[in-house]
C-alpha cells in the first residue's frame, strides 16, 4: 500500500553498516525521523479509506517496532564494542608495584613484650613499670641482698655517677619494681613488670649490656610453691604451646626462698633453662611493711631478648639493638 | 665446682649408678650440671720409657732423635720435636699401633729420612691437664720412684677412666664447694649411706707441746682458729694420683705441702693454710683487722695495700703474714728448704671476707668458700688431721699438739619449724616425721620437742632442728622449708593455679602507648630500640647541651653516658642504614631518657620519650604525623610555637605544647648536625615527652551531632608577612566562624617576590553549616566578613581580592 515492503530490510542493512553510535543515530533519523518514509506514510494514513486505516496503521506500527528493535539491538552491540575498545586502551598490568603501601613494624621486643603482657593480663595480672636507674635499696637491699652478699657480684652492675659510690645504678633486674609496687599497693598483688635491665656485659652474639626482662609477682593469702609451679606451667602452655612442659629445679636467689630455676621442654626431649623464680623471701615482704605471717607469694622472671632470639633463631642477639631497617621490616 | 666420680665414691661406697642418672640427680638437687666429661683412659699402648740417648737429626734442626728403652733393653729410635729431656729421664711413650685420647694414631714413619717408632708425649697429649709445653718428665715429678720401664703408663700413674662434672654452686651452698658436701647431698637423694672415710683412719700420733701461740684480737672477724706445728717435713712432689685429681679439678700441682693443702680444701671444703714455721717471727699467730695503709706481699708476689675492711693474720711482731680468708703472704711461703710448718684451719666471718674480697678485688679458692660460710664444726679438726695424714704418704711428719682459739661463732640455737607453715608455703601435706626424715638425710637433726632453758617440751605442731655447722646461712624456718622442698623434690609438689580477685588490664597510660604505636606503624614507621648509652661527643655532635649523667664503670667509651634525648641514637641508626644503602627511612622509638634531676632527688629525672624521624621528609610531613597522633589520641589543645631549638634547623623548628605544657619539639634536624653524623638530609624530627602527655588528660572525645542541612563553602586567601604562622590565621578563622565553621583546610601556600620583598599567600577553604537550618546567603556573607575582619584585626595579614 505504501511500498514499504523493503523498509525493514533496508533499515537492518543500514544499521548493521553503522559502526558507531553516531552513525546509528543517523540511521535512526533516516528510518524513524520526521522526514522518514515511515512518518511520511503515517501522515498519509488519513487519506486512506476508513476501512483500510486500521489495518494499515497497525502494519505501520509493527514496522516501526521492528525497526526500533533492530536499531536498539545494534545499539547494544555498538555500545558494548565501544566499552571494549575503551577497556582495551585502559589495560593495566596489575603486577606493576610502583607505589606500595608500607606499614611500619613493631620491634620484636615490643611484639614479645605485648604478647607476654597479654598472657598474664588474661590470668588477672596488671602491668607495672619502674625507673631504669635505681638506688641500691631497690636494686639490692630491699631484695635481701646486703652490701657484703656474694650474690651482688653476680649482677655485674652498671653504676651511675650520682650519690655515693655504688649508690645509684642501672637496674640489673626488673625486681626493683616488685619493691616499688609492694611499697605503694596493699596486697593482694598480681603484677607483671616488663622492662629494660642492664649488666656490664660486652655486646657479643649472645650478650647485650642492655636487655629486657619480665618479672611476675603475686602476693596474696595462702599462695604456695604449688601455685608458682602451676602458674609457670600455665604460662608456658599459653606462650609456647600445650605440648611444651615445664619443670622447676632448686636454685638460689637472695630474694626468694625456696628458689628455683624453671626450664621448658624442647622437641628433642632436652630441657632449656628459661628463668628464675621462687617464694618471696619474708625479709623482702618485711622491707615493704607487709606482714609475712599473713601474706605470702611468689615471683618469677626471665629474659625477653633470649626468648625472641630463640623463637626466631637469631644468630646474633645484637640484631636487636643495631636497628637495621632490613631486619626490622621482616617481622 | 668440679667433682670426680671416683672421688665421690670414696664418700658413698654404694654409688654404682649410671653417670647420667647421677648427673640428673645433681641438677635436681640444685647443683646444676654445667658439663660432663669423661677423663683419663687406659691409654693402651702408652708405656713408661727411659731416654737412652739424644742426638741431632741429620737433616732437620727442629727435630732430635731420641733412643728410648721400652722395657726390652733395646734402643728404639723416635723423632721428637721437644728438647726438654735428658738421658736417663723417664717419659711416657706412645708405641706404634697405639691411639692417643685426641684420636691420633701412632704409626711407624719416616721424618726427613729418619725412622720414628712412636711418640714421646706431653702431659696434655695423654689427657693429663693442659700442659703441652715439652715432654712430660715422669722422673722429675717423682724422683725417688723405681719405674718399671715398659709398664703401662696408666697403671704406673693410676690413671683410670673417670667422670668429671662441672657443677654450678649457688651462693647459699658453702658445703657444696667440696667433694664431701656434694656427696652428702647426692647420697641423701639416692637414699644410700654417706660417710667420711678418713674418720675411720687412725689419728696421727701427737708429740707433746704446741710450739706456737695463737691470739684472736677481733672475735667478730675470726670465729675459730685451729693450728698445729708439724715437723719432719720434706718438700717434694706429691703422689701422682693426687696430682692427677688436682689437675682434673683445675689446679696446678706445686709441691706436696701445697698440693695436700689444696686437696683437703677441695675434698672437705675447708680452706687451710700452711706457713713455714721458721719464717713466722715469734712462733705466734694472731688475727685482727688491718690498719689503714698497712701492706703485704701476697703469695702471687703482688704488694697489696690494706684497709680496715680487711682482716689479717699477723706474726709475733704484729706484722701481717696473710690476708684473712683470702690469701697467704709471700714471707712465710713453703719452699724446698721448709722442714717445719704450721697448719692453719680457721673460720672467718663471711660478710667480713666478702667485703674484703670486694675491697681488694682479690678472689681466691679460699675466699670463695669463706664468703659463703665455711664449716665451723668438727670438719675443721678432720681437715687438719687429713692434711697430716696425707703428708705422711710423702714424708715422715711429726705432729705437735693442736691448739685452738675461739671468737664469735654463728648462733647455732635450734630453729623451730611449724609443719603447717611449711606445708602452707610449699603446697604439700607432709607429716612431721616425713619432714624430719628429709632433713636428717642431709645432716639436719631434729626432734618433735621444743627446748627452752634446757627443758624439753613435746611439740606436736612441728619440730626443732639443729642446723649443721656446714650450713652457715641456714637460719630460719623458711630456709629449712627450702631444704625440705629440695630433698622432697620440686617435681613432686602438686601444681595449682591461684585465682586472684582482679581483672587483669593495662593502665590508661599503657593502653595509650600501645595505641600510639599502632598509629605509627599504620603511618609506615618502623620501631627501633637502640641501647640508651651515648659516647662522649654524641650530644655535642647532635647540637645538644652536654648534660648527660655518666656511668661510673663503663666497659667501653661508646657506652659511658646516659642519653638525655633520643636524637643521637636515632641519628646513629639513620647513618648506619644509609651507609648500608637503605633509603626512605621512617623510624620511631619509645624509650627512657635520663635528665639531671632536681637538687633533692638522688635519681635522675627519668622520662619516657617518643621520637619519630623521616629521611627525605620536611618539617610539614612530620607535623602531619604529629597532628595524626594528636587528633587520634585527642591530646588536649596541641599547639606549635615556632622557635629555634637545639639540634634542629633554626628556621624549621617548633616547640610542641599539649594542655599548655611544653611537651616536645618538632621540625627538621639541623643540616650541620646531619653533616656531623654523615647523613643525607633532610631529616624531619619529632620528639615528645610521651610519658607526661599520656599520664595527663587525653582521649576525651565528645559527640557532635552531624548537621542535616546543606553546607556552603567559601575560599579566603590572605597575603601574610613571612613570619606570620598559618596557625594564627586559622585561630582567627575558627574564632570568627564559631560553631558554624565545620571544616577548615589550607589548600594553597606560596611565597613570591613583589617589589617590596617577599610575600606569602595562604588560601583556605571554609565550610559553613548550621545544625538548625540552611544558612542564607546573607548569613554566609556575614560569617565571611567576620572571618576577614578577625584575621585583619589580629594579624598583619590582608585579604587578597
Amino acid at each position: 500500500m505504501f511500498d514499504l515492503d523493503d523498509l525493514a530490510t533496508e533499515a537492518e542493512e543500514a544499521s548493521n553498516e553503522a559502526s558507531t553510535i553516531e552513525e546509528l543515530s543517523k540511521v535512526q533519523a533516516k528510518f524513524l525521523g520526521k522526514k522518514s518514509k515511515l512518518v511520511g506514510a503515517k501522515k498519509k494514513l488519513g487519506t486512506l479509506p476508513a476501512e483500510d486505516r486500521a489495518s494499515a496503521g497497525k502494519e505501520l506500527n509493527e514496522l516501526k517496532d521492528q525497526i526500533d528493535q533492530l536499531i536498539s539491538d545494534r545499539k547494544t552491540v555498538l555500545q558494548e564494542s565501544e566499552w571494549n575498545s575503551k577497556f582495551d586502551k585502559e589495560t593495566m598490568d596489575l603486577t606493576e608495584k610502583l607505589s606500595p603501601i608500607n606499614r611500619g613494624h613493631l620491634h620484636l621486643i615490643t611484639q614479645a613484650r605485648d604478647e607476654l603482657e597479654d598472657v598474664f593480663i588474661g590470668m588477672g595480672y596488671s602491668v607495672a613499670e619502674g625507673p631504669e636507674v635505681e638506688t641500691a635499696w631497690y636494686n639490692f637491699e630491699a631484695l635481701n641482698i646486703p652490701d657484703w652478699h656474694p650474690a651482688r657480684g653476680n649482677f655485674d652492675t652498671i653504676f651511675v655517677d650520682l650519690g655515693e659510690p655504688e649508690e645509684v645504678m642501672l637496674r640489673s633486674h626488673t625486681s626493683p619494681v616488685q619493691i616499688r609496687t609492694m611499697e605503694k599497693q596493699e596486697p593482694p598483688i598480681y603484677i607483671v613488670a616488663p622492662g629494660r635491665t642492664f649488666r656490664t656485659d660486652s655486646a657479643d652474639a649472645t650478650h647485650l649490656p642492655a636487655f629486657n626482662q619480665i618479672e611476675g609477682l603475686v602476693i596474696d593469702k595462702g599462695i604456695t610453691m604449688g601455685d608458682l609451679a602451676g602458674t609457670i606451667d600455665s604460662f608456658v602452655h599459653a606462650f609456647f604451646g600445650e605440648e611444651v612442659k615445664s619443670r622447676l629445679r632448686p636454685s638460689y636467689f637472695p630474694f626468694t626462698e625456696p628458689s628455683a630455676e624453671f626450664d621448658i621442654s624442647r622437641a628433642d626431649g632436652s630441657w632449656l633453662e628459661l628463668g628464675g623464680c621462687g617464694m618471696v623471701h619474708p625479709n623482702v615482704l618485711r622491707n615493704c611493711n607487709i606482714d609475712p605471717e599473713v601474706w605470702q607469694g611468689f615471683a618469677f622472671g626471665f629474659g625477653i631478648d633470649r626468648l625472641v632470639s630463640m623463637r626466631y633463631q637469631l644468630d646474633d642477639i645484637r640484631e636487636l639493638v643495631v636497628n637495621d631497617a632490613r631486619f626490622l621490616r621482616q617481622f | 665446682m668440679k667433682v670426680l666420680l671416683s672421688w665421690l665414691k670414696e664418700f658413698i661406697p654404694d654409688l654404682n649408678h649410671d653417670h647420667e642418672k647421677i648427673g640428673e640427680k645433681l641438677s635436681a638437687l640444685g647443683l646444676a650440671v654445667e658439663s660432663t666429661e669423661i677423663v683419663g683412659s687406659e691409654l693402651p699402648g702408652v708405656v713408661v720409657g727411659k731416654v737412652l740417648d739424644l742426638r741431632p737429626h741429620p737433616n732437620a734442626e727442629r727435630i732430635q732423635l731420641v733412643d728410648v728403652d721400652l722395657g726390652d733393653g733395646e734402643a728404639t729410635q723416635i723423632c721428637c720435636g721437644a728438647f726438654n729431656m735428658q738421658v736417663g729421664d723417664v717419659i711416657p711413650v706412645a708405641t706404634v699401633g697405639s691411639t692417643l685420647p685426641d684420636g691420633m694414631e701412632i704409626a711407624q714413619r719416616k721424618l726427613r729420612g729418619e725412622v720414628s717408632n712412636g711418640m714421646c708425649c706431653s702431659a696434655s697429649e695423654i689427657g693429663l691437664g693442659d700442659d703441652s709445653d715439652g715432654i712430660m718428665i715422669l722422673s722429675e715429678n717423682d724422683p725417688d720412684r723405681e719405674w718399671v720401664i715398659g709398664s703401662s703408663l696408666s697403671g704406673a700413674l693410676g690413671l683410670e677412666s673417670d667422670i668429671l662434672w662441672d657443677l654450678e654452686v649457688n651462693a647459699n651452698r658453702p658445703d657444696a664447694m667440696s667433694i664431701s658436701g656434694v656427696a652428702r647431698d647426692l647420697a641423701a637423694s639416692l637414699e644410700i649411706p654417706f660417710e667420711f672415710p678418713m674418720d675411720r683412719d687412725q689419728k696421727p700420733q701427737v708429740v707433746p707441746g704446741a710450739g706456737i701461740q695463737i691470739d684472736i684480737h677481733d672475735p667478730t672477724l675470726c670465729g675459730k682458729f685451729l693450728a698445729c706445728v708439724v715437723k719432719g717435713i720434706t718438700v717434694g712432689p706429691s703422689p701422682q694420683w693426687l696430682q692427677n685429681r688436682l689437675i682434673h679439678l683445675g689446679m696446678r700441682p706445686i709441691n706436696n705441702v701445697v698440693d695436700i693443702s689444696n686437696y683437703v680444701m677441695l675434698e672437705l671444703g675447708q680452706p687451710n693454710h700452711t706457713y713455714d714455721l721458721k719464717k713466722v717471727n715469734g712462733s705466734r699467730l694472731g688475727t685482727r683487722r688491718a690498719k689503714a695503709g698497712e701492706s703485704i706481699v701476697t703469695l702471687d708476689d703482688v704488694e697489696r695495700t690494706l684497709s680496715e675492711i680487711d682482716g689479717v693474720i699477723v706474726d709475733g711482731d704484729d706484722n701481717p703474714i696473710g690476708i684473712a680468708g683470702i690469701m697467704g703472704g709471700a714471707s712465710s711461703e713453703i719452699s724446698e728448704s721448709t722442714t717445719e710448718i704450721i697448719i692453719e684451719v680457721a673460720w672467718w666471718d663471711p660478710p667480713s671476707i666478702s667485703r674484703s674480697v670486694k675491697n681488694l678485688n682479690l678472689m681466691s679458692e679460699a675466699s670463695m668458700r669463706f664468703r659463703r660460710g665455711a664449716d665451723y664444726g668438727i670438719n675443721m679438726d678432720r681437715s687438719l688431721n687429713r692434711v697430716v695424714q696425707l703428708l705422711s704418704e710423702t714424708c715422715e711428719p711429726e705432729m705437735l699438739e693442736l691448739i685452738q682459739a675461739d671468737g664469735n661463732l654463728p648462733n647455732a640455737s635450734p630453729v623451730r619449724v611449724s609443719k603447717e607453715r611449711v606445708n602452707g608455703l610449699l603446697g604439700t601435706s607432709l607429716t612431721n616425721q616425713e619432714m624430719m626424715d628429709l632433713l636428717r638425710s642431709i645432716g639436719f637433726e631434729s626432734k618433735e620437742a621444743t627446748t627452752e632453758g634446757g627443758n624439753e617440751t613435746p611439740y606436736q605442731e612441728g619440730f626443732e632442728v639443729i642446723v649443721p655447722s656446714w650450713r652457715w646461712d641456714t637460719q630460719t624456718e623458711t630456709d629449712l622449708a627450702e631444704e625440705i622442698a629440695r630433698t622432697f623434690g620440686y617435681e613432686r609438689i602438686e601444681r595449682t593455679i591461684p585465682r586472684g580477685p582482679f581483672t587483669g588490664q593495662l593502665s590508661r597510660f599503657q593502653k595509650g602507648r600501645r595505641t600510639v604505636r599502632e598509629i605509627l606503624i599504620g603511618a609506615g614507621c618502623d620501631e627501633t630500640m637502640p641501647m640508651p648509652f651515648l659516647a662522649p661527643g654524641d650530644l655535642q655532635n647532635a647540637g645538644l647541651p652536654n648534660t648527660a649523667i655518666s656511668i661510673s664503670n663503663p666497659l667501653v667509651q661508646e657506652e659511658s653516658l646516659l642519653r638525655t634525648s633520643l636524637l643521637p641514637g636515632q641519628l646513629k641508626i639513620i647513618s648506619y642504614n644509609q651507609s648500608h644503602r637503605v633509603k626512605k627511612l621512617k623510624f620511631f622509638e619509645i624509650g627512657h631518657v635520663y635528665l639531671p634531676s632536681e637538687v633533692d632527688q638522688i635519681l635522675p629525672d627519668e622520662r619516657e620519650y617518643l621520637s619519630i624521624s623521616i629521611t627525605g621528609g620536611n618539617a610539614t610531613e612530620i607535623v602531619a604525623i604529629l597532628d595524626l597522633i594528636s587528633s587520634s589520641m585527642a591530646f588536649p589543645n596541641m599547639q606549635l610555637k615556632q622557635q629555634e631549638i637545639d639540634g634542629l634547623h633554626p628556621a624549621r623548628s617548633a616547640q610542641v605544647y599539649v594542655a599548655g605544657q611544653s611537651s616536645g619539639t618538632v621540625g627538621e634536624v639541623d643540616p650541620r648536625v646531619l653533616r656531623n653524623y654523615g647523613i643525607d638530609g633532610p631529616v624531619a624530627w619529632l620528639e615528645l615527652d610521651l610519658g607526661s602527655i599520656l599520664t595527663g588528660s587525653f582521649g576525651k572525645k565528645k559527640y557532635k551531632s552531624v548537621s542535616k542541612y546543606p553546607s556552603s563553602d567559601i575560599d579566603l586567601a590572605f597575603e601574610v608577612p613571612v613570619n606570620t604562622s598559618s596557625a594564627s590565621i586559622e585561630g582567627c578563622l575558627r574564632k570568627a566562624g564559631g560553631a558554624y565553621l565545620k571544616e577548615l583546610e589550607l589548600f594553597d601556600s606560596y611565597k613570591a617576590e613583589d617589589g617590596n620583598g617577599e610575600v606569602r599567600s595562604l588560601a583556605y577553604n571554609l565550610r559553613f553549616q548550621s545544625n538548625d537550618g540552611t544558612l542564607t546567603d546573607g548569613e554566609v556573607s556575614e560569617l565571611r566578613a567576620a572571618c576577614i575582619e578577625e584575621v585583619q584585626k589580629k594579624t598583619d595579614a590582608r585579604l587578597r581580592e
